[in-house]
């Protein structure tokens, strides 16, 4: 293949990317998307395989080395369950970054580039940098994997003086780049390479570790996003167009995704990455004394058959799920029970709200997993006026989306953040496992709201319960 | 030995309710009670004997067979002379007692050491009291029969409505007075199809009203009316002087009227006059669930339906045992609910237990002393207004679609002279080769910025995982490393170089199909 063919492919290769993405933007066009994706990946790594650089010796080591990758790629695409999803992702975002590290060390020991003068300088801070995103890609990832799959606790880790160890990493970078730099021979500058390569995967651990569970989706699309540039560092490295085009793409699109689910909860990206919910200067904050109301009364439970008469007397229903929904694996029963309601005309509809889940847009993949049709799937903003219209607003497995404080308490720690408004409703019915407190440890003054209804247990087998009834009263 | 609970028929003329219903008795004998009703009891509410003893229930002949034996008596009205006279030594009574008008009453009831609560007295700010709260339901049903009563009476539809015989226009209804009833004759007159107008002296109702499908009156005048525990004050002379002008305004204009006008232990404010009725249209209806206390219009006649000016004026005082049916479920309920709260343990026994607040409030007698009026409840204070209006309007989340404000001219300077700088530097030192790539860089950063804008929250994860795959690209450099040395005859590791290099390949492979598998095995579920 002549130069001017691989280039030429690199281009096609990179407009198929950004169609790929562009396809994203609706349901209609979203599987042909991905198909532009794919041919995209095909295009590029033939181009590249059968390009000027690679001779036919590297062949089979390359056909070795991708058939193992991609018979463990899609062994894992097939077995993973949807509400897995935010796992898996976050552990192949670590494979990326791994995949970065290795590459910039291998370069780094190729002798045969040779740069002189500002060209090997540029080379250089482009090899520290790469290895520098990859390394704090991967552990960082490792850990988000690690809380989400439950292996790690959720609960922020905040170490004291976590701010000071930050800058004390970036500071040891910065001491060892320029050592790195200065370095004549590369077994020199091996010594500050793999210092900074450490220091790096611990600032990635640290950096995950102090952010709390209801933060993941944030933390899962940055690291999409690092993952992005990890790639186009690479691309920097090896001087090649088509690596820096997708890598930016991939970083700029995980960087706007952190920035939508910031703006969802009303935080400040900064302070999510910086870890811990609400705490500026490192303590959980204090309640002010009297002035942030603890709720009070008491809450009123119901039982699945109550809840099934609510149900079929209700005109509209607002069914907001949450990360417990995913947990309990509920969206089989939560669709079964749409269906029996469509049937008998109530209209029922779903709120998401941005955040919702461990991953952006994780409800939604769990509910048309369950074939929940997605024309009657809402964004909060779609239907947060129509819960005042609402017979019955049904939350399952979510708190901290749901909590009125946000809205009415300035004192608590998500005040401002958006949230379903689903208190305004007729009546609410919350499912729950018990009265503890969301990832944001906020407690709920929703669920002591005079119209609003206990339903504890198993989300999945309340439902099914529900459904049961409502199956026999048809 | 479980305790019994007796339920007598009422013996108020004209009460059709009765204090438990067999439904909820059986509920009761759960909670391991004895329950004997009276024979005769839930007749007028549609309850036969029969039907309680289905419900485990034991039917006691007479009055005085009832009292004799049961341990709590569950009553609506409060006892007459004669009951008071059946009471048990030492018994617990749960009925209506409104010990501040019948003191008398209260002597009685205390001479025969009983321990008495008054339903009546339910501290109602409490949230967890409000499943006791009788007052509230039977206001609620007071307020739902009332514009019954006025539809009965008036002699035209309540919707508008355009038909081959002619157009009708719809009702008018005023509402005086935004609480319990009142909201609820709001909803059931809108319900009907009329056009239904409300006032309150507590501002913080309209949006009740409103939600309900009123409209809310304004009175041109600043006063707060909130007199605390929900209740209304009485206003100052001005304030009154122009909610005068409103009524006569809105009588004029409107077919009914429903007042429920009531300030705690003062008579019913008079806010229709005589005058105002006369300036009704004929036919018009007043319902004026005030009665008791006097009534909100001068002219009504507690207990009675008058024609006055061509206007009838109902003055019922029984509207809730007008619904005996629904009034008995609601209450009997109430009662549930408050032994449940007496008898936590489960087992057929109370225990009156007065650190509690609710409790502590109903108890109007307890083993014979007057333990009437509680203590004020030390309520949490209400959180500080001025602050809950300053909660940061939630910056208005456009989540996805097109930024915030825009940013001001200064940051825009700072931003753009910083730029310029750092675009300076990089090309007055950079060799031409970063350059290109850096052109390519920054243009593919605002090319994903631009394209991912657009893709719906819905597709957010099919998206991560789709550049997840797409982030694989990653496996060209690594493709590239196996090829062999640029530059002929310099030694390099080639071993290590090639064992980095397919560990990355297969590592980025992984991603590349996995990530793109996913994503189909996504999308293909997003059906419509």
């Amino acid at each position: 293949m002549s130069e001017g063919l691989s280039v030429v492919s690199y281009l096609g290769a990179t407009i198929l990317f950004i169609l790929c993405l562009g396809g994203l933007s609706n349901q209609e066009t979203a599987r042909r998307g991905n198909v532009y994706g794919i041919a995209g990946m095909t295009i590029a790594v033939l181009a590249t395989v059968f390009g000027q650089r690679v001779g036919s010796a590297g062949l089979p080591w390359i056909i070795a080395a991708m058939v193992v990758g991609a018979v463990i790629g899609l062994y894992a695409a097939r077995k993973v369950q949807m509400t897995q999803m935010p796992e898996l992702v976050a552990l192949m975002h670590s494979l990326v970054g791994l995949a970065a590290c290795l590459i910039g060390f291998a370069s780094y020991v190729d002798t045969s580039i040779v740069f002189t003068g500002a060209e090997k300088t540029i080379h250089e801070v482009e090899i520290y940098v790469g290895i520098l995103i990859g390394a704090v890609t991967f552990s960082g990832s490792v850990i988000a994997f690690g809380k989400l799959s439950g292996k790690i606790g959720g609960k922020p880790v905040l170490l004291p003086g976590r701010h000071f160890i930050n800058l004390a990493c970036l500071l040891i970078v910065v001491w060892f780049g320029y050592g790195f730099l200065h370095s004549e021979a590369i077994s020199d500058g091996m010594t500050p390479l793999i210092v900074m390569t450490i220091v790096s995967l611990a600032f990635g651990v640290h950096m995950v570790m102090a952010i709390g569970g209801a933060d993941m989706p944030v933390v899962i699309s940055m690291l999409n996003s690092y993952s992005g540039w990890a790639a186009a560092a690479t691309g920097f490295m090896l001087s090649n167009d088509l690596l820096i085009v997708t890598g930016a793409l991939v970083g700029s699109s995980g960087a706007i995704l952190s920035y939508i689910m910031c703006n969802a909860m009303n935080r400040n990206f900064i302070s999510v990455i910086a870890g811990g919910f609400g705490s500026d200067g490192g303590a959980p904050k204090k309640k002010p004394a009297g002035a942030a109301a603890e709720p009070v009364g008491e809450v009123a439970p119901i039982d699945p058959a109550e809840t099934a008469e609510l149900l079929k007397e209700a005109k509209s229903v607002i069914i907001v799920p949450g990360y417990g929904m995913a947990v309990a694996q509920a969206q089989h029963a939560v669709y079964q029970i749409t269906t029996l309601l469509r049937e008998k005309g109530v209209n029922v509809r779903f709120g998401i709200h941005p955040v919702a889940g461990r991953m952006p847009g994780h409800m939604n993949v769990l509910l048309a997993e369950a074939k929940v049709p997605y024309d009657i799937v809402f964004e909060m903003d779609e239907l947060n006026d129509d819960f005042p219209d609402t017979d019955v607003a049904m939350v399952i497995g979510a708190n901290d989306t749901v909590n009125p404080a946000a809205a009415e308490d300035p004192t608590s720690p998500i005040a401002g953040m958006p949230v379903l408004e689903v208190w305004k409703a007729k009546t609410s019915i919350v499912m729950k496992r018990s009265m503890a407190s969301g990832y944001a440890g906020v407690d709920n003054p929703l669920f002591y709201k005079e119209n609003n209804r206990m339903l504890f247990g198993d989300a999945k087998k309340m439902l099914e319960e529900v459904r049961t009834a409502l199956t026999a009263s048809a | 030995m479980s305790l019994s609970i007796g339920v007598p028929r009422e013996v108020f003329p004209g009460e059709k309710r009765v204090a438990t219903v067999p439904e909820v008795a059986a509920k009761l004998i759960k909670l391991g009670f004895r329950v004997l009703v009276e024979s005769g009891a839930g007749e007028a509410a549609n309850f036969s004997d029969d039907a309680y003893r289905e419900a485990g229930a034991e039917i006691a002949e007479n009055a005085a067979a009832l009292w004799a034996s049961a341990d709590i008596v569950l009553k609506v009205r409060g006892p007459n002379a004669g009951e008071v006279g059946l009471m048990r030594e030492g018994g617990t009574l749960i009925s209506f007692i409104w010990p501040a008008q019948n003191p008398e009453l209260m002597r009685q009831m205390a001479a025969r050491k009983a321990t008495v609560l008054a339903i009546d007295c339910l501290p109602r700010q409490l949230s967890r009291a409000q499943k006791m709260d009788a007052l509230t339901s039977t206001a609620g049903i007071s307020g739902y029969r009332a514009v019954i009563e006025a539809a009965n009476a008036f002699g035209r539809f309540f919707n508008g409505k355009i038909t081959a015989a002619g157009k009708v226009p719809p009702a008018r209804v005023f509402i005086a007075g935004a609480g319990v009833a009142g909201l609820e004759a709001i909803g059931t007159a809108a319900n009907m199809g009329a056009v239904v107008r409300a006032n309150d002296t507590r501002a913080e109702v309209a949006d009740q009203v409103k939600s309900l499908g009123g409209e809310f009156v304004k009175v041109d005048y600043e006063e707060e009316g909130s007199g605390g525990g929900g209740y209304a004050k009485v206003m100052s002379e001005g304030f009154q002087q122009a909610q005068r002008e409103m009524y006569a305004k809105e009588a004029r204009e409107a077919d009914i009227i429903v007042t429920t006008a009531l300030i705690p232990g003062k008579p019913a404010p008079k806010l229709i006059t005589a005058e105002m009725v006369r300036s009704m249209k004929p036919g018009s209806v007043i319902v004026d669930m005030a009665g008791e206390q006097g009534g909100n219009c001068e002219l009504t006649e507690p207990g009675q339906a008058v024609v006055e000016h061509g206007v009838t004026i109902i003055g019922y005082t029984d509207l809730p045992s007008r619904l005996a049916r629904q009034s008995s479920m609601l209450y009997a309920n109430n009662l549930l609910r408050l032994a449940e709260e007496l008898c936590k343990t489960k087992d057929g026994q109370i225990d009156v237990n007065m650190e509690d607040d609710a409790i502590r409030g109903l108890t109007v007698i307890k083993d014979g002393e007057i333990t009437w009026p509680a203590p004020p409840l030390k309520l949490p204070a209400p959180p500080p207004k001025p602050v809950a209006a300053a909660v940061p309007a939630a910056r208005k989340s456009g989540h996805g679609h097109g930024k915030g404000e825009p940013m001001s001219p200064r940051a825009m300077t700072l931003v753009f002279s910083l730029g310029v700088a750092l675009f300076w530097l990089i090309g007055a030192f950079a060799p031409t080769a970063f350059l290109g790539h850096l052109t390519v860089f920054v243009l593919g950063c605002f090319v994903g910025y631009m394209v991912v804008w657009n893709v719906t929250p819905s597709l957010h994860t099919p998206l991560m995982s789709v550049t997840n795959a797409v982030s694989s690209i990653i496996a060209i450099g690594a493709l590239v490393q196996i090829a062999p040395p640029l530059t002929e005859g310099v030694s390099r590791p080639d071993g290590v170089i090639r064992l980095l290099a397919v560990v990355a390949i297969a590592l980025a492979t992984i991603n590349m199909f996995g990530g793109f598998a996913v994503t189909r095995r996504m999308l293909e579920m997003f059906r419509k």
